[in-house]
């Protein structure tokens, strides 16, 4: 096959530009990343949320163990049900509890799950009984003032 | 009194004038796609222009990507020491490149890189009466030179935008890592856990396929449409970049509206 030199420098162009485009994707993106493959789902039921989002990060003693997949609202019992996406690899017992934790002060918010000591394991469209809402500064700033002011007044 | 209607009697002549050019681009850009047959067919034409507008604005594209990533490392590291949150440098010059600057500057780069070129190129064409003699050879010029350059340009500005991304990255992280100190760890990984490939890369690429598309179009149009003079193609270089440019924000605009609405 007949080559000209635009055919060199097109090729070596269109090859730059897509390594480029991966590149974007794996290195500063997060394709590939941590690709959680075999899940299990398992409800909990919160009266508050706070500011959870989906796809916030799931975490077990800080370490990532899956994502939160689905938040609606419970219309029967007016609570937030939350779905959490959980990696296979990780099982926790039934009487775990699961709380929404926020990193640092005022960064974004997770969910936190604390192992229980039941022999028997969470497994999928199970339901995490003992939950913890978020918790919520403007109400705690309130109580703290509420109390201040109950103690001046003894 | 007649002055006042004169005056507008003349913003209508415009308006008109602006819908009518705006109408007769469609009809051109329609085809354009009807003819790009032998664009595809006879590959090597379009990979000629991919070289001349994609390859040779390699150099301006990524060294204007490397600069515009060190002034983000550097100004983004100002404002984020103040909040005490400089390792998330990373994600401020991954998120803003990747969504907005690559596709937005390289195509204003584009534009008056190649662009221009390509109006130019037709437009001389059309003066020196090249395309008139094709017509009479019965060689369709809409697909032997507007084609090929036209998808030459859509080609290659998708790839230029993620050069200049990935250019202007590594022009933050010299600055943010190697020169003021931020930890390499911490930039990367903030970066990753932060730039979601889907929702930022795949929309900032998008975002340049459409910009390509209508840089391409505008450059080929005006080239097509010019008068054929000396001043008829300057003033067609002139339009070239000024709608591109115009046409290029106000679409960002759009597309971004349309873009971050899952998010709000």
């Amino acid at each position: 096959m007949e080559r000209n030199k635009y055919d060199l420098w097109v090729g070596v162009f269109l090859f730059a530009g897509f390594a480029a485009l991966l590149l974007l994707a794996l290195k500063a993106g997060n394709l590939g990343a941590e690709n959680i493959k075999d899940i299990y789902k398992v409800e909990a039921r919160f009266e508050n949320i706070g500011g959870l989002k989906v796809r916030a990060p799931v975490r077990s003693s800080g370490v990532l163990v899956g994502r939160v997949q689905e938040i609606h609202f419970d219309n029967d019992k007016f609570q937030a049900s939350v779905v959490l996406a959980i990696d296979k690899r990780y099982t926790f017992p039934k009487d775990s509890s699961a709380s929404i934790l926020t990193s640092g002060l005022l960064g974004e918010q997770f969910m936190g799950i604390e192992a229980g000591g039941d022999s028997a394991v969470l497994k999928e469209g199970d339901r995490i009984a003992l939950t913890q809402s978020a918790v919520v500064l403007e109400k705690l700033i309130g109580q703290f003032l509420f109390s201040k002011a109950a103690e001046g007044g003894k | 009194m007649n002055g006042f209607l004169d005056m507008l009697a003349r913003l209508g002549a415009r308006a008109t004038n602006m819908v009518w050019r705006g109408g007769v681009m469609a009809r051109f850009f329609f085809l354009v796609l009807v003819n790009s047959g032998p664009a595809f067919r006879r590959l090597p034409l379009t990979v000629r222009e991919v070289y001349f507008s994609g390859v040779q604005s390699l150099v301006i594209i990524m060294v204007s990507g490397l600069f515009v990533g060190m002034v983000l490392g550097l100004q983004g590291f100002q404002t984020l020491q103040n909040y005490g949150a400089e390792e998330t440098l990373g994600v401020l010059v991954a998120l803003s490149l990747v969504r907005e600057l690559g596709p937005v500057v390289t195509g204003l780069l584009f534009a008056s890189r190649a662009g221009s070129a390509m109006t130019a190129e037709i437009g001389l064409m059309k003066a020196t009466e090249q395309l008139k003699a094709m017509d009479i050879m019965a060689v369709n010029p809409i697909a032997r030179v507007v084609a090929p350059r036209f998808w030459g340009g859509v080609v290659s500005m998708p790839l230029l935008a993620a050069l200049f991304s990935a250019m202007g990255i590594f022009g933050g992280y010299l600055v943010g890592v190697v020169l003021i100190g931020v930890d390499s760890g911490v930039f990367w990984s903030q970066m990753q856990s932060k730039v979601d490939w889907y929702y930022d890369v795949m929309n900032g690429v998008i975002k340049s396929v459409v910009f390509g598309f209508a840089v391409s179009c505008i450059s080929t149009f005006e080239g097509f449409d010019a008068a054929p003079t000396a001043e008829g193609v300057s003033r067609a270089t002139t339009r070239t970049v000024v709608t591109s440019a115009l046409t290029i924000l106000a679409l960002d605009l759009v597309l971004t509206a349309f873009m971050l609405k899952p998010m709000l």
